[in-house]
């Protein structure tokens, strides 16, 4: 049995397998990240670096072995705890994931609100997450009226909004310029410097240089090793 | 609950013209379900009307003395249900007849002999007014040894309720099958809004919102759809009503018919069963659609 009293790390993957169907996606992965750790998962496309990111908010279930999160045993929660599990986490797509009916407040709001919090509380919250960010004046625009550099600006001010513990990032440059790049860059590593921890699953070599820290290396479902940061 | 009502209110301004669609379907299920109840009400109405007025005529054997009349009188008043009893004689009912007839009554002038019989007329208690009690109380009067026939007008009172009867079965089946069709409509309406937006339903889960968050604004939305569809039913069923009720009050005499609208309770019931309608719908919707 495994318990999560491993206080200096807040996931660890045992044994943990994933395949849909007779496709295999992970292959035994064994993995221990640390509280406030800047994280890389690298590799080529289709080494599964987003189904691991997915395991660990349970957008996948595990084939095989065991996830916890902060303490939380993945394989045993009940699907009432999942939203619970699921705001531990601030989570940003490469295609931003934005919806595109509602405003840029309303999208940011979403994350307060389904956590119940208050409006007056939410209204002074998000203001101050968009002037974080850099687009406080953009506030009652749709999605669609923004630039890439802009919706990722969003995507991150919705993950770090509810004062999550872990910023997962799938590709969150993938679509943007290196100017871009750089600020949602400079967002994640506020994150971390104030004590969170950030994992992000990128092929961009570039964004992994400028910002440093422990990589992971997967390649067709195996974790081939790590780089120290 | 506030928060679940702000994003009701918001998604129904966001979704309007699916809304409409819901709101249409519920509202014409309504209309002609209420049609229905509203016609029954009242022909049941005037059926009790006609039955409250049915008399029994008991017509005597010729040739009963005159003396025996009391005792008849008396055995006819002994029977369960007979509330009163009136004897109208050969020459006062051959007064009457003539008095109907007004200009055809010359032809009575030709007769030798005065042709109606002797007669009781029998009124009942309310509670024996109804088609098969009134038949026993006619079969044991008929029973009595003086008297010859009965006549209560049985035949075209059993026709008329065999008739209500089989359009009250109707009714039912109608109703029935208008309520399955709004409850059907309602949920496909529902389940093409969630696929409209299955995106951001999957956005709420990734960012921790909880079911009854997703889900609660579809209910609050598919009660307030339910809500306005019974209102617009009953209203446009009402103003049809006054339309159709209107112009017979200068066709015949309308207040012989006394016919009324729904009661309160009635178009609260015909409400509660919409809102009723659009919270299965949701309920059926988001089970087939909405799986954790």
């Amino acid at each position: 049995m495994i318990d999560g009293k491993n206080k200096s790390s807040i996931i660890q993957m045992f044994h943990v397998h994933k395949h849909y169907g007779s496709k295999k996606a992970l292959i035994d992965i064994n993995l221990n990240i640390s509280k406030n750790e800047f994280l890389f998962i690298s590799g080529p496309s289709g080494a599964g670096k987003s189904t691991l990111l997915k395991l660990l908010y349970l957008g996948e279930t595990v084939s095989e072995g065991q996830v916890l999160v902060d303490g939380m045993n993945l394989s045993r929660i009940s699907g009432k705890r999942i939203p619970f599990l699921r705001r531990k986490f601030g989570i940003i797509f490469q295609d931003y994931k934005l919806i595109s009916t509602k405003t840029v407040f309303d999208n940011i709001a979403l994350v307060l609100e389904a956590s119940r919090e208050k409006r007056k509380f939410i209204e002074k919250k998000v203001r101050s997450v968009l002037r974080t960010v850099g687009i406080e004046q953009r506030i009652n625009a749709l999605p669609h009226s923004l630039s890439g550099g802009e919706q990722q600006r969003v995507a991150v001010a919705r993950a770090v909004v509810g004062v999550p513990k872990i910023i997962l990032a799938d590709e969150p440059t993938g679509s943007l310029d290196s100017d871009s790049a750089d600020i949602i860059l400079n967002l994640l590593k506020g994150f971390y410097t104030h004590g969170g921890t950030v994992i992000v699953a990128t092929h961009d070599k570039e964004f992994i240089r400028k910002a440093g820290g422990r990589i992971l290396y997967l390649k067709q479902g195996h974790l081939l090793g790590a780089t120290p940061g | 609950m506030d928060t679940y009502c702000h994003r009701a209110v918001q998604d129904i301004k966001d979704n309007g013209f699916l809304g409409a669609v819901t709101i249409i379907t519920i509202a014409l299920s309504i209309l002609i379900v209420s049609a229905f109840a509203l016609f029954f009400t009242n022909a049941n109405n005037i059926m009790n009307c006609w039955e409250k007025g049915v008399k029994i005529m008991a017509y005597l054997k010729p040739g009963i003395s005159q003396k025996n009349f009391p005792d008849i009188k008396r055995k006819i008043q002994e029977i369960y249900g007979v509330q009163d009893v009136t004897f109208i004689s050969k020459e006062k009912a051959f007064k009457k007849l003539k008095e109907q007839m007004k200009r055809q009554s010359s032809i009575l002038m030709n007769l030798n002999k005065n042709p109606l019989p002797d007669a009781f007329e029998i009124s009942m208690i309310a509670s024996s007014q109804h088609g098969e009690k009134v038949d026993k109380i006619a079969t044991k009067i008929e029973s009595l040894p003086s008297i010859e026939d009965v006549e209560y007008g049985q035949k075209w009172l059993e026709l008329f309720t065999n008739i209500f009867d089989l359009f009250r079965l109707a009714g039912y089946a109608m109703g029935g099958i208008f309520f399955m069709a709004a409850v059907f409509i309602v949920t496909n309406t529902i389940r093409l809004v969630i696929y409209t937006r299955r995106e951001e339903i999957e956005i709420m889960r990734i960012v921790g919102a909880s079911e009854k968050f997703i889900k609660g604004p579809f209910y609050i939305e598919s009660i307030i759809q339910g809500i306005l569809g019974g209102i617009i039913g009953i209203v446009a069923l009402f103003i049809t009503f006054k339309l159709i009720s209107s112009s017979f009050e200068h066709s015949f005499k309308y207040e012989l018919l006394n016919i009324k609208f729904l009661s309160p309770e009635f178009y609260c019931g015909i409400i509660l069963c919409s809102m009723f309608v659009g919270w299965l719908g949701c309920y059926i919707s988001l089970k087939q659609f909405l799986k954790t």
